[in-house]
């Protein structure tokens, strides 16, 4: 009988730490200056990037094997480090002022924290990446069409209509999404600044500079295949997707897996640590 | 009445010193636990990398003939090497005699013609040409040749005619002087003329026989007594290379030279009098087969035609990629570096510590000096080790995986290995410049890797961006840097794909650097700017 009232209650007090620990994230986030700006600039480059990228394509005659979709995203190449410094600081960030103590104090089960953190994160890169994809599909079809990228050289127009691309539009909002959660799980793991987004970007930018050293095929196709960065923009890729190691959608859950991975460690080490 | 001194301590001379100030960073640094693990962890990344790489690149080589169709794979040979040691690529037609002691030959070039294909192949017997176009490849080579042997790699001297750059005068694979421009035609004919005195041979050219220009002296030491002479014809592979934003693709091509020879005289002893044609060059070079090579001659008229090319190899060819896979590691073992340096400043930050340092020593300029001594110090040292373990390990797992590997010279060696730990050392630098100018460690960490490694990145990815673009990036970002691990020189005779991701660099390898250093300079300075100037 006890036993029961405490188990239930103890559902309620996880079920309203949920819900205070999202609402407290919330009211962090809209009034702390910092990830607005950041997720602003991420918008921003995003769009600038793939505008340069578009302007710059240039068709030889021998073949032109340009992927429109994907060369009018480029600048999610660049964004991804913006997007994972608002998620790691959002976590570590408050390690460094010592907040955590007073967060870890109101809600005092540690997952809904890091839910909390994931979700909000996550909601305001999925808004920000909407936003930047948009507007570089916009910019990128006007410039692509501009630079000889037409259906009278038998390329599609760049539009959200056709299949491929909207996948490769939406992936790209999930993409992102895919790295804020990352960041998050990465900093609660390590709860440093510095060392966790130095260990983010590692993981995103390493793997294809090592990748393209190694000379046997097998071990190239094996490294992008587990490269989160490699596979999780497979997603962009509208054109010759034979060629690719895995389809689209695999690519995008190879991020996934390490996303969940890093918050499955984050939330564990979380759990057992003191803050 | 008396007056009380009150005590006062005895100050030690120089405590605030910059030795002292060195001294107490290098107690920061060594006693926070993380950072040395860092350090460490930096330092086998490197390693470890380098070693992961050389041990997923196998070369194996399978020729098949019709008494073996299954042969068993051997290691992959290594190129004929030229009297310099550089892998060089030496087959072509040489139509030749002996020359016993000091002599001269001289021809007039009338015409160069070339055929090359397309389709990255040749026709299937019993016309291998069949499909193949018209038109000369730029260094399209054919003229006189005075060479120590027909074994590959041997010294030579060449007075040539060429389809795109003139006569030129080339030796020992690596030298190159150009002579008369323009191109050679029945209408405005080249004369062409070597002498050997010695080990010393000379070459003219004239356009019309009476003026004569000495265009090139060649020392050939070692050069035998007898040295084989006569005239050549050589074409390198055609290919064209098209970079588009999302891949590069490439068409190409052997290519067939034919040259046409009158007026050709000798001087000196030449003992067989008679001419002997044959195809220089081994099974690696990709060159037409000997049926369609060859030479006609009536009276002192002869016509050649030959492919391959008398060149050192360069771009991905040149060996050099070794020594690149055996520094794979060294973009981890930089991010690990600028995290340190980032948070070597930050941590006083965000612990309250600075403020401590501060007191200790009012004069912020040093300390943010010796600061970087400290950590310049220990990331060069832990570059330098990493590095000089990375490369050997690397290079003895690359040729057990049967890959061949280009004997670099000593003093490059010591240029990449130091230059690396440089290289590291000055970002560790320029990251705890930009630690101190932002005190964010996320935001810094992120600006200096997305200064130095994004850019790389991208310009060795190919394809993201395009060729113009990523010279640009690697001449001007702090990427520049990475031109210090160019193993092998840029041959301006030699047309192959001189890019970031083949491992060349538009500027040259100390320059490099220097583009890094000066990044530093300015984020050290802003910093010690701002320090001064805000409250801690």
């Amino acid at each position: 009988m006890t036993a029961l009232a405490v188990d239930r209650s103890a559902r309620e007090a996880w079920g309203t730490g949920v819900r205070d620990a999202l609402h407290a994230e919330w009211t962090k986030l809209r009034t702390v200056a910092g990830p607005g700006w950041l997720l602003l600039a991420a918008t921003g480059l995003t769009v600038a990037v793939g505008a340069v990228a578009a302007n710059t394509v240039t068709c030889p005659a021998v073949g032109c094997q340009v992927d429109p979709a994907k060369v009018s995203l480029t600048g999610i190449y660049l964004s991804q480090a913006i997007v994972a410094i608002v998620a790691v600081t959002w976590v570590s960030g408050e390690y460094s002022t010592g907040m955590i103590r007073l967060t870890l104090t109101a809600v005092p089960h540690r997952w809904p924290v890091l839910a909390a953190k994931a979700t909000v994160t996550c909601a305001a890169t999925l808004a920000a990446g909407a936003i930047a994809v948009l507007v570089s599909v916009l910019v990128g079809r006007l410039l692509l069409y501009r630079h000889g990228i037409t259906p009278a050289h038998g390329f599609e127009a760049l539009s959200l209509g056709s299949g491929p691309v909207l996948r490769a539009a939406i992936g790209s909002v999930l993409y992102l999404a895919l790295i804020a959660l990352l960041g998050t799980g990465m900093a609660a793991a390590v709860r440093d600044s510095a060392a966790s987004i130095g260990i983010v970007l590692g993981l995103l930018y390493l793997f294809p500079i090592v990748t393209s050293l190694v000379s046997d095929q097998n071990a190239q196709r094996h490294l992008n295949q587990i490269s989160p960065m490699t596979a999780g923009l497979y997603i962009q890729a509208t054109t010759n997707l034979r060629s690719l190691p895995l389809t689209p959608r695999q690519g995008l859950g190879v991020l996934a897996a390490w996303a969940a991975g890093a918050l499955l460690a984050g939330g564990v080490l979380l759990s057992l640590r003191d803050a | 009445m008396s007056v009380i001194t009150p005590h006062r301590p005895q100050v030690r001379p120089g405590r605030d010193g910059f030795a002292q100030l060195v001294r107490a960073e290098w107690t920061k640094f060594r006693t926070v636990r993380g950072w040395v693990i860092g350090t460490v962890a930096g330092a086998l990344l490197i390693i470890g990398l380098g070693a992961l790489t050389g041990a997923n690149s196998h070369c194996s080589f399978a020729p098949v003939t019709p008494q073996n169709p299954n042969p068993a794979p051997r290691p992959c040979p290594a190129p004929p090497a030229g009297p310099g040691g550089e892998w060089v690529s030496d087959s072509f037609y040489f139509v030749h005699q002996p020359l016993a002691g000091n002599g001269s030959i001289t021809v007039r070039a009338t015409s160069l013609t070339g055929m090359y294909s397309t389709h990255g192949g040749l026709a299937p017997r019993p016309n291998p040409l069949a499909g193949m176009k018209t038109g000369v490849q730029p260094w399209t080579k054919a003229g006189i040749l005075i060479k120590a042997g027909t074994a590959q790699g041997s010294a030579y001297a060449a007075m040539m005619v060429t389809g795109r750059h003139g006569v030129r005068m080339q030796w020992n694979f690596t030298h190159d002087t150009p002579g008369l421009a323009g191109k050679v035609s029945a209408g405005s004919p080249r004369w062409l003329r070597l002498i050997r005195s010695g080990d010393v041979i000379k070459g003219y050219d004239s356009a019309d026989h009476t003026h004569w220009t000495l265009v090139g002296t060649a020392a050939l030491p070692g050069l035998p007594a007898t040295a084989q002479a006569g005239l050549f014809a050589a074409a390198p592979g055609y290919s064209v290379t098209s970079t588009s934003l999302g891949g590069s693709s490439a068409v190409g091509g052997p290519t067939l030279a034919t040259a046409t020879f009158d007026q050709v005289s000798h001087q000196g002893t030449w003992p067989a009098g008679r001419w002997t044609g044959e195809p220089v060059g081994g099974r690696i070079d990709v060159a037409l087969p000997p049926s369609v090579q060859g030479f006609t001659q009536a009276g002192n008229r002869v016509t050649v035609s030959g492919s391959g090319d008398i060149a050192p190899l360069a771009g991905t060819d040149a060996g050099s990629h070794a020594v690149r896979q055996t520094l794979a590691g060294v973009f981890a073992g930089l991010i690990a570096m600028v995290v340190i340096g980032v948070m070597f400043m930050t941590a006083e930050y965000r612990r309250g510590l600075i403020r401590t340092t501060l007191v200790a020593s009012p004069r912020r300029g040093r300390v943010l000096a010796a600061k970087a001594v400290v950590l310049g110090g220990i990331t060069f040292v832990t570059g330098l080790v990493a590095t000089a373990v990375a490369i050997p390990l690397g290079e003895h797992l690359l040729r057990q995986n049967g890959n061949p590997i280009f004997p670099l010279p000593g003093l490059t060696v010591l240029r990449i290995v130091v230059g690396t730990a440089a290289l590291l050392a000055v970002a560790a630098v320029l990251a705890l410049g930009v630690g101190t100018l932002l005190r964010r460690s996320a935001a810094a960490v992120t600006a200096v890797i997305a200064g130095i490694v994004l850019p790389y990145l991208l310009a060795v990815l190919g394809g993201v961006l395009p060729v113009g673009a990523e010279e640009w990036l690697v001449r001007l970002t702090p990427a520049a840097a990475f031109a210090i691990q160019q193993a092998s020189p840029a041959y301006p005779q030699v047309r192959a794909t001189y890019t970031p991701a083949t491992g060349y660099f538009p500027l040259a390898p100390w320059a490099g650097l220097a583009v890094l250093c000066a990044w530093t300079a300015l984020a050290l300075a802003a910093a010690a700017y701002v320090l001064r100037r805000r409250d801690a």
